[in-house]
């Protein structure tokens, strides 16, 4: 046993706090806004809101009015719009509390890489550079391991990095960690999960 | 002072010269300068250099001028959606920067405020700061990173007094104002022009000193990925 994506992102959500800034990354990040129950959180879209509410009603969508995933979305009554040198302002600026996002690789020292394969098709890194760099509490939420069974959470990333010693703490579908000196330490195990299966899939040296 | 043109090529007249710098506003296809950029296309005009954070959509914004092959290389953050400029890159046709997105927006602010440089932490230690000046301050780790000097930008926004003061609409505003700021020369499609007076001054997103060059016109706002919710949600 182990968390599914619902179960990762509801954890995901419990690093949240009362009247947080908080930005999420595309994918199970996305679903961490659908678990933070009656805590007063303002979502930021770095393409330059603050205050993103659901997704519209069918008929409803507006194109001007998209999240940094490119989806329509709708506004609150607290929403606000800026540019993006002022988004990123914000970001850079440490004014954003927490980011959530996805990874390829997490390595022992907080070490993130999640935007380009060599070889494969490189799309970009879009705003991810400039979150993990510039947010205060930067949460993964990815899988313990690859496709093929792979501990993603290594010594040293081999992929092309994000950032350097960015990552706070990672969720995964067997746990979590947090990133400390001499490397990672366990908090908790998912649920089903003993602490020998999670050091077994995990390369890092756990401390 | 005379700011409002009837058509985009005649608003583009005597601005566009093979090999230029132009900047972009838009983000995916939301806020995208769609009218200026087909006249773009129609002028023919190549080897053009296009900062802007994203290239289109095949057959669609900048993805036309990649279909015209009239792009030499684009500085961008995200290009994923896109098969036409991953064709030509990968076979070496199309020249690729990567910065990071607020990298980019902040190296136009720059440029257009008369920054020709800025230390940022977003990049240090990952490919992006290879062969860039690394300075510690407090500390921390920052890399050098330089303003883009425009020689024209393009720029979509809501709506515009005769001026050029602007008002954009929710997050169609995006890179449009930090694109404004960096052209030499900047022009401006919006979907209504209004009569001076009539917008706020307290409400202007842009001041009118930024634009040059104004038209009007009928924009199809194509929407990337619609995603709604059902009724029974409500």
């Amino acid at each position: 046993m182990a968390w599914d994506r619902n179960q990762m992102a509801a954890r995901a959500a419990q690093e949240l706090e009362d009247g947080m800034y908080v930005n999420l990354g595309i994918g199970i990040p996305t679903l961490v806004a659908n678990y933070v129950g009656d805590k007063d959180i303002t979502l930021q879209s770095e393409n330059g809101m603050l205050g993103m509410g659901p997704f519209p009603f069918e008929g409803e969508e507006d194109p001007d009015l998209i999240n940094a995933g490119k989806q329509t979305i709708t506004e609150l009554a607290r929403t606000s719009y800026f540019d993006s040198a002022m988004s990123f302002g914000m970001i850079r600026g440490g004014k954003i509390a927490a980011a959530i996002l996805g990874a390829m690789e997490v390595a022992e020292n907080g070490d993130l890489a999640n935007w380009m394969i060599p070889g494969k098709l490189v799309k970009g890194m879009g705003g991810a550079m400039d979150l993990v760099a510039g947010v205060e509490k930067v949460v993964v939420v990815m899988d313990h391991t690859n496709k093929h069974g792979d501990s993603k959470l290594l010594k040293e990333c081999t992929l092309p990095l994000t950032g350097k010693g960015v990552v706070d703490r990672i969720i995964t579908n067997l746990g979590v960690l947090d990133v400390v000196e001499g490397g990672l330490k366990i908090v908790e195990c998912a649920e089903g999960v003993t602490e020998e299966e999670l050091r077994a899939a995990t390369e890092a040296t756990l401390v | 002072m005379k700011k409002v043109y009837g058509s985009a090529a005649e608003a583009l007249d005597g601005l566009l010269q093979d090999g230029m710098l132009i900047a972009a506003g838009g983000f995916g296809l939301c806020g995208i300068p769609e009218l200026l950029i087909d006249a773009i296309v129609e002028s023919g005009v190549k080897d053009l250099t296009v900062a802007s954070n994203n290239a289109g959509v095949d057959g669609f914004g900048l993805g036309k001028l990649l279909d015209t092959k009239q792009i030499k290389k684009m500085m961008s953050s995200y290009v994923g959606e896109n098969a036409e400029f991953m064709r030509q890159y990968l076979s070496g046709e199309l020249e690729l920067e990567f910065n990071p997105q607020g990298t980019l927006a902040e190296r136009m602010r720059a440029g257009g405020s008369g920054i020709a440089g800025f230390y940022t932490k977003t990049g240090y230690g990952t490919q992006i700061g290879e062969g860039k000046e690394v300075k510690v301050f407090n500390g921390e780790h920052y890399i050098l990173e330089e303003g883009i000097f425009a020689d024209l930008a393009i720029v979509k926004a809501w709506k515009a007094d005769d001026t050029g003061n602007l008002v954009f609409r929710k997050t169609a505003r995006n890179f449009n104002p930090p694109a404004a700021m960096c052209g030499k020369v900047c022009v401006v499609e919006v979907e209504e022009i209004v009569p001076r007076g009539s917008l706020d001054p307290d409400h202007i997103h842009l001041p009118g000193i930024y634009v040059h060059r104004i038209i009007q016109g009928q924009h199809e706002k194509r929407i990337e990925k619609v995603t709604t919710r059902p009724r029974e949600e409500a």
